[in-house]
């Protein structure tokens, strides 16, 4: 609890905390929304924001904002599947590398180097292009999430490699604990925000990659999200006949978005080291 | 001699090893995906309505075969599409048929040379020189100003800022044109009006590039510098009396450049992939307009070539990065 009003003393965490709160809420809206979002010309089209459409009505009859609903949701789902499992890869990878070290640190840095060197977005594209039938949100996750962890296996082997020195490694070796024991029980605990803020930059990550996807027009169209209401906007010219309402919508989201989880990361992993913390407080 | 085979034979080596496994993973893709290809392009091609000489269509499916090397065993198949690589073949592109891929990809290359090499100069060295002055003068106001514009843009991914850039600059307040390489109709020439159209139209993706990649470099730089702020030469120097620049300059930003030299050879892969996007975006004429083009009409033959062509072009930028390091770091030379 101490730890949660300290950072709430930093104003870009509280910010970010109160968007990702209503952005959330949002999402969850999407339960109670009385259309089907799949459904098109349930409302008249075109129509400005009104009282009766807080957001206007897009060009293929749905309601802007109970769409938003729904592709803040999705977004969220495919970006916290692509962030989670990644995770585990990342983990997985890293600590083996960190912890092993020699051949097996060499091969798995070696692969984790080339994923970050190739350039993953063609990749995607091409393999997106060939299952652009199955996509669905699940599968989308995951493809993203087997491109998405090379980085932060690379931070997290640095972390193990530096607490492998520590005496404490030493003991629990020498008093017979085992392995899995040890990085699980032991180092977990100190490589769990590193972690955690590696999660939110990866959710990002994965949130921007499912937009540009979408506006090339490589994921399932009639799931919204953020990426695909953009690709429609885009698609009924909203900008040059006038429709900011629906334009703005994935845009002003997807901004808040971004910048709520980068500040969030931010101000997390600012609070966790100490230096730049004493930095701050010293300022 | 040490190094030679300290530091250059095993950066060679790797260079052949990513290359290779990047062309492997081309190859694998078609070949794991759960449909035919090549039926699936043709499927795709005429549920688009496209027009094709039966003639044509033959060659297409036959080439598409050969491309991807259905026949024989993995292994045989294999080895024909490095076979073909090797002698520079990368097959035809449907949407333009019959023009081989090769040639649009070297047509649309020297567009995204360009762009690319210019945006990534300006924005590794104004955003280390601007992120070492930031880091070291810290306490200052413009270097607050600096931080909170990088906090705000660093985020964003390219394709929406570049989108927001150009609802803002040609749409809303219509300072730059909208879409394109140079005006409709103008003759590619050494003139003045002509280097003068193609900068108009460049400006808005390349200030796009440059901002997004500046604030990275920008805050990354920073935060290295503050921490050598607190390391002790720094300090004995200003004990000493050396001047603030000097310290700076010579000393602080010098021994920070290091790490992002490194940086800049792991991330030139993402930055090759934001130049696309944003081209996309702004309709500029170079590589991603062309990938742009090839998806949209189901053209995966210059994807394919594309994406080959790309891991080349990376991983060769990222050797001379990489073979630049101990020009800048003694250690490595004469360790």
């Amino acid at each position: 609890m101490k730890i949660l009003r300290d950072l709430f003393k930093d104003y870009r965490f509280f910010l970010s905390f109160v968007v990702l709160v209503i952005i959330v809420i949002m999402a969850l809206l999407s339960l109670i929304s009385p259309y089907d979002p799949t459904l098109w010309n349930v409302v008249p089209r075109d129509m400005k924001p009104s009282a009766e459409y807080w957001l206007g009505t897009d060009s293929n009859g749905q309601d802007v904002f109970w769409q938003a609903t729904f592709a803040v949701r999705n977004s969220l789902i495919i970006s916290l599947i692509a962030g989670a499992v990644s995770r585990v890869i990342a983990i997985l990878v890293g600590m083996v590398a960190g912890y092993k070290g020699g051949m097996t640190d060499r091969i798995l840095m070696f692969v984790g180097d080339s994923l970050l060197v190739i350039p993953l977005f063609l990749i995607m594209v091409m393999l997106a292009m060939l299952v652009r039938q199955f996509m669905n949100l699940v599968l989308l996750g995951l493809l993203l999430s087997f491109f998405g962890w090379a980085w932060d296996a690379r931070v997290i082997r640095s972390m193990i490699l530096s607490l492998r020195e520590r005496d404490f490694t030493n003991t629990a070796i020498l008093s017979g604990t085992g392995t899995v024991k040890l990085v699980l029980n032991e180092y977990m605990p100190f490589t769990m925000p590193l972690i955690f803020s590696t999660l939110i930059n990866n959710i990002s990550w994965a949130i921007g990659l499912e937009i540009t996807l979408a506006i090339l027009g490589l994921v399932n169209l009639s799931i919204p999200t953020l990426g695909t209401m953009l690709n429609w906007a885009l698609f009924y010219q909203s900008i040059l006949l006038g429709r900011w309402w629906w334009i703005l919508t994935p845009v002003t989201l997807s901004l808040l978005l971004f910048i709520a989880l980068y500040w969030l990361s931010v101000s997390i992993s600012e609070y966790l080291d100490p230096r730049t913390r004493v930095q701050r407080v010293g300022a | 001699m040490t190094f030679v085979k300290r530091y250059l034979i095993p950066r060679l080596i790797q260079y052949v090893l990513v290359i290779w496994l990047g062309i492997t993973v081309v190859f694998l893709i078609p070949r794991l995906t759960p449909n035919d290809p090549v039926m699936r392009m043709i499927a795709e091609m005429r549920g688009r309505g496209s027009t094709l000489e039966p003639g044509a269509m033959d060659g297409i499916i036959q080439d598409l075969t050969e491309m991807y090397g259905l026949e024989g065993s993995w292994l045989d198949q294999y080895w024909a599409f490095w076979g073909r690589l090797f002698k520079g073949d990368f097959g035809v592109s449907f949407f333009q048929f019959p023009a081989r891929v090769n040639k649009l990809i070297f047509n649309a290359m020297p567009w995204t040379l360009t762009l690319l090499l210019t945006t990534t100069a300006f924005s590794w060295i104004g955003g280390n020189i601007l992120g070492g002055l930031a880091g070291y003068f810290s306490r200052k106001g413009w270097s607050r100003v600096l931080d909170a514009v990088a906090m705000v843009v660093r985020p964003f991914p390219y394709y929406i800022f570049a989108f927001a850039l150009l609802l803002i600059f040609a749409y809303v307040v219509r300072w730059f044109p909208i879409t394109g390489g140079a005006s409709l109709g103008a003759q590619p020439s050494f003139t003045w009006a002509y280097i003068k159209n193609v900068l108009w139209h460049s400006t808005l993706p390349a200030i796009s590039l440059i901002v997004l990649g500046g604030a990275v470099n920008f805050q990354t730089m920073k935060l290295i510098v503050q921490n050598i702020n607190a390391e002790s030469f720094v300090q004995y120097a200003k004990m000493s009396g050396v001047t603030e620049g000097r310290i700076v300059g010579k000393y602080v930003i010098r021994n920070a450049l290091l790490p992002q030299v490194t940086g800049l050879a792991l991330s030139l892969g993402q930055i090759f992939s934001g130049a696309l996007i944003t081209e996309i975006v702004f309709g500029y004429p170079g590589l991603g307009m062309l990938l742009f083009r090839a998806i949209v009409n189901g053209d995966y033959n210059l994807i394919m070539g594309i994406t080959i062509f790309s891991i080349l072009g990376i991983t060769t930028g990222i050797l001379i990065v990489d073979l630049t390091y101990p020009l800048l770091d003694p250690r490595v030379r004469y360790s």
